[in-house]
């Protein structure tokens, strides 16, 4: 029986040699990304801008015109109308209000008020200031930690040098990914900020797997050119990469189409993390170690690996 | 070349087989609609997944104590005490107030300023005296006494939330204390909690007064409230021009709230009004005002407005009495629910409100349900594509790993959320991963030209440190997510990390089980990865 692969057993793609152009790309993709945060900034959803949010569904179609005007009449400050999915689905939301919590609460009130019986609240959500401040750097905070412990775990398992690579590559895939939202002004709440952080988790997954090659290579070859190892490494592990990229993306994708709107925003910056971080792993991170003087010895690897390497002789 | 990798013991079979048997167990009940469910016996497992808010519909409120006002009514109450005592000792002082956490006073004669702090540092155990220059005494409250106080206001708080909520009906829900000052209460199943944060955000200090009748009203709306008066606000009553109707009553408390001890809503000549019952102490504290003020008017305040203002027509001596008013049936009901459950010690903020209908929350349900079976059905194909019979292999062993997430979850009684389905649909892609690291590397060797059992030996082994390694960095994300997260995202971040613990598992010892017993049942010449 032949079995479906989707890269051949034998690949040998000139990664390594290309890397000037993957370097140009990725240098501009990011400088692009935090152009556009700086520039553009990001649309964020009121987890981290504080106001109001209402998911009402109406019986018939939503006239938005007239709910427009009814919310505006309120003198609430800006009120953006949106439906999305079906015709009688519609988003409002509300700035943050001005003066303190009360105010916020104040401000529902009124539009229920408006809105009259016959709306069928599916959502309601209210974030105050001092909330809002608190879930934004608490987002920060997470991401900083997790690229700072991911550094640690793999300088401990591995070098500094791989650690470094890995924590760029990483940077490079949590960046662009802001950038994207930024583009396209997607909504950044705290499930994009969930997203990024198993962006991070995914994208070292993948680039720990091409490393633990390079490390085994490094052993096994004593004399090869670094380059060509760190070649032979990518594509000894391509097959495996892009399987496994491959299936978390019929199940991103599934989700993205299939999981509701909810949802829908953080399937995207999945989607987008498993492909830009696949692509960061074999493009990024290894020509990367080039540059950073790995040492032939290997380092100092665990008992753990010593067995394993023993084992296989 | 008896080597661990290829040959299991019989005990490491029967724990694998086991470790599936009971996730499978646990697992199970889910299967069962909830009423079923709970009348299993209770030595079989009867837990299912505890859904989220998001899911199941509800309300979630994060409120924070007003301690601010805490600290500062124990300050007052400590001015007024010395503000007696320095009379009462006839020593002359001046600028008498509270400043941050301190009370602080001038003594204008200096030389007796050494008396009067040994006078005023009994009165409040929990300050700290200090005497500075121009005889300016500070009584400044410890950083302890504060941390009590408000942590004493949090846990009361907490208390008296339940007690109102627990009237309204309102079935399991959750109030438990955040942080130092913050209360979080979720309700599940209330998809219009406004009622509910109308109750929440009234402190319902009730109080009795007399009415002032020396001073002028017009007098204290121009700003000058005689001594031991003040001025309050109807709570629904206006004036010609709009404006609240205006009360002068007195400071002093005839009876308070507190020596209340049951309220409840009842018909006066068909008005709505709230009948209420004291205690023996403000029984007869009742008593002996009424009849000493008979003919008087008497100001019904709760949280600083006059909710009416009757007359006290005779000495009310059983105890009880009835609180008239503008009521409509559902304030009278509302009013004698906050009488009974009593006074918050403090005024509450309600800082964030995220509230889910339930319509929204059973299509979350099926949506992730749809996304879930449609992304494993696709992985799962696409595995038997890629790698044939032990394609199939891990997709029995993603199958149990699916099993073992819902045993995990309902053992655990982890809150299973929207972001928390999309963990297990991550987790159904990225599951394959330590599956496909072994069989990679296994078809390698048989490249290499090895037989086809140490081509499996060597790709388990080599695969496990990978897999080890690529999974403990993931781990590291989904610890930090529950760490830093709130709600959903803790929701995600907890399936995430259970999926990668039973992928693992599955991957490395119910896979390898698998191709283990596949292989001695058929002793391959060749294997066809």
């Amino acid at each position: 029986m032949r079995h479906l692969k989707l890269i051949p057993s034998d690949t040998r793609i000139p990664f390594v040699e290309r890397r000037t152009i993957f370097f140009v790309f990725s240098a501009l993709l990011v400088a692009a990304s935090v152009a556009l945060f700086a520039v553009k900034g990001l649309n964020y959803g009121i987890d981290f801008k504080g106001g109001i949010l209402f998911d009402i569904r109406t019986q018939g179609p939503a006239d938005l015109a007239h709910l427009r005007r009814s919310l505006t009449s309120l003198d609430l400050g800006e009120v953006s109308l949106q439906t999305f999915g079906a015709p009688n689905d519609v988003l409002i939301r509300l700035q943050q209000q001005e003066g303190g919590e009360e105010a916020q609460q104040a401000a529902v009130a009124k539009v229920k008020e408006v809105l009259g019986p016959g709306v069928d609240y599916r959502r309601t959500e209210f974030v105050g200031p001092k909330v809002s401040d608190e879930l934004f750097w608490d987002g920060i905070y997470a991401v900083g930690a997790a690229i700072l412990a991911i550094l640690v775990y793999i300088w401990f398992r591995f070098e500094w040098q791989f650690g470094l690579a890995a924590v760029i590559a990483l940077v490079h895939d949590v960046l662009s990914t802001i950038g994207i939202f930024s583009l396209l002004g997607l909504e950044f709440n705290l499930t994009t900020v969930a997203a990024v952080l198993t962006i991070a988790g995914y994208s070292i997954n993948d680039t720990v797997v091409v490393f633990d090659r390079v490390r085994e290579n490094l052993r096994k070859y004593k004399k090869m050119p670094l380059s060509e190892l760190f070649n032979l490494s990518i594509n000894q592990t391509l097959s495996r990469t892009t399987l496994t990229s491959f299936t978390t993306l019929l199940a991103l994708i599934a989700l993205y189409v299939l999981g509701g709107e909810v949802i829908r925003g953080f399937s995207f910056a999945m989607i987008w993390g498993v492909i830009v971080g696949t692509y960061s792993s074999i493009c990024v991170a290894v020509p990367l170690l080039l540059y950073l003087h790995v040492r032939r010895a290997g380092g100092a690897p665990g008992a753990a690996e010593k067995r394993a390497a023993e084992e296989v002789r | 070349m008896a080597s661990s990798l290829v040959y299991f013991a019989r005990w490491k079979v029967v724990l694998i087989l086991a470790v599936c048997a009971a996730g499978a167990a646990f697992a199970a009940p889910n299967l069962l609609s909830a009423p079923e469910a709970q009348s299993l016996p209770s030595w079989l497992p009867n837990k299912q997944i505890n859904l989220g808010l998001d899911l199941r519909g509800g309300s979630h409120l994060l409120l924070e104590v007003e301690t601010d006002a805490v600290i500062r009514e124990r300050l007052d109450t400590l001015v007024e005490s010395m503000r007696t005592e320095l009379r009462k000792a006839r020593i002359h002082y001046r600028g008498l107030g509270v400043e941050g956490n301190a009370a602080v006073v001038t003594i204008k004669d200096s030389a007796r300023a050494e008396e009067a702090k040994d006078l005023l540092r009994t009165l409040d155990p929990d300050t700290l005296a200090e005497l500075g220059d121009g005889g300016k005494l500070t009584l400044t409250l410890t950083e302890k006494a504060i941390q009590e106080r408000i942590s004493s206001a949090v846990d009361q708080s907490i208390e008296i939330i339940r007690r109102r909520i627990d009237e309204t009906g309102v079935r399991e829900p959750t109030i438990q204390r955040q942080g130092t000052d913050r209360i979080l209460v979720q309700l599940p199943g209330i998809d219009d909690p406004e009622r509910i944060k109308r109750l929440i955000g009234k402190t319902a200090k009730m109080t009795f007064h007399l009415v002032d009748n020396n001073g002028s009203i017009s007098e204290a709306m121009a700003g000058r409230v005689p001594p031991g008066a003040m001025l309050l606000p109807s709570i629904d009553e206006t004036d010609s021009q709009g404006r609240p109707r205006m009360y002068l009553v007195e400071k002093r408390v005839m009876v308070s709230g507190e020596n209340l001890v049951d309220a409840e809503p009842t018909f006066q000549q068909g008005e709505p009004v709230v009948s209420f019952r004291f205690d023996t102490v403000g029984g007869k504290r009742f008593g002996k005002a009424t009849s000493n003020n008979v003919g008087r008017l008497m100001a019904i305040v709760l949280d600083g407005k006059v909710i009416s203002a009757p007359r006290i027509r005779e000495p009310i001596l059983g105890g009880s009495g009835v609180i008239t008013g503008r009521f409509t049936v559902a304030a009278a009901q509302d009013l004698a629910l906050l009488l009974r459950a009593g006074a918050l010690p403090a005024p509450l903020t309600i800082l964030e409100e995220r509230t889910v209908g339930p319509g929204l929350g059973a299509d979350s349900i099926a949506a992730g349900k749809i996304a879930s079976v449609v992304g494993l059905v696709l992985v799962v194909a696409f595995m038997v594509l890629a790698y044939g019979l032990f394609g199939v292999m891990a997709d029995l062993a993603l199958v149990a790993n699916m099993v073992l997430i819902a045993g995990a979850l309902s053992v655990l009684q982890a809150t299973l959320t929207l972001p928390g389905i999309a963990g297990i649909v991550l987790t159904i892609g990225m599951a394959v991963d330590a599956n496909v690291l072994i069989f990679e590397y296994i078809r390698e060797e048989v490249r290499a030209g090895r037989t086809p059992i140490s081509a499996i030996e060597a790709g388990f082994s080599r695969a496990l440190t990978t897999i080890i390694d690529a999974n403990v960095t993931t781990l590291i994300a989904a610890v930090l997510l529950y760490s830093f997260g709130s709600g959903p995202v803790r929701g995600f971040a907890v399936t995430l990390a259970i999926g990668i613990v039973t992928s693992v598992f599955t991957a490395t010892m119910l896979t390898r089980l698998m191709v283990v017993s596949w292989l001695r049942r058929t002793r391959p010449q060749t294997l066809a990865v």
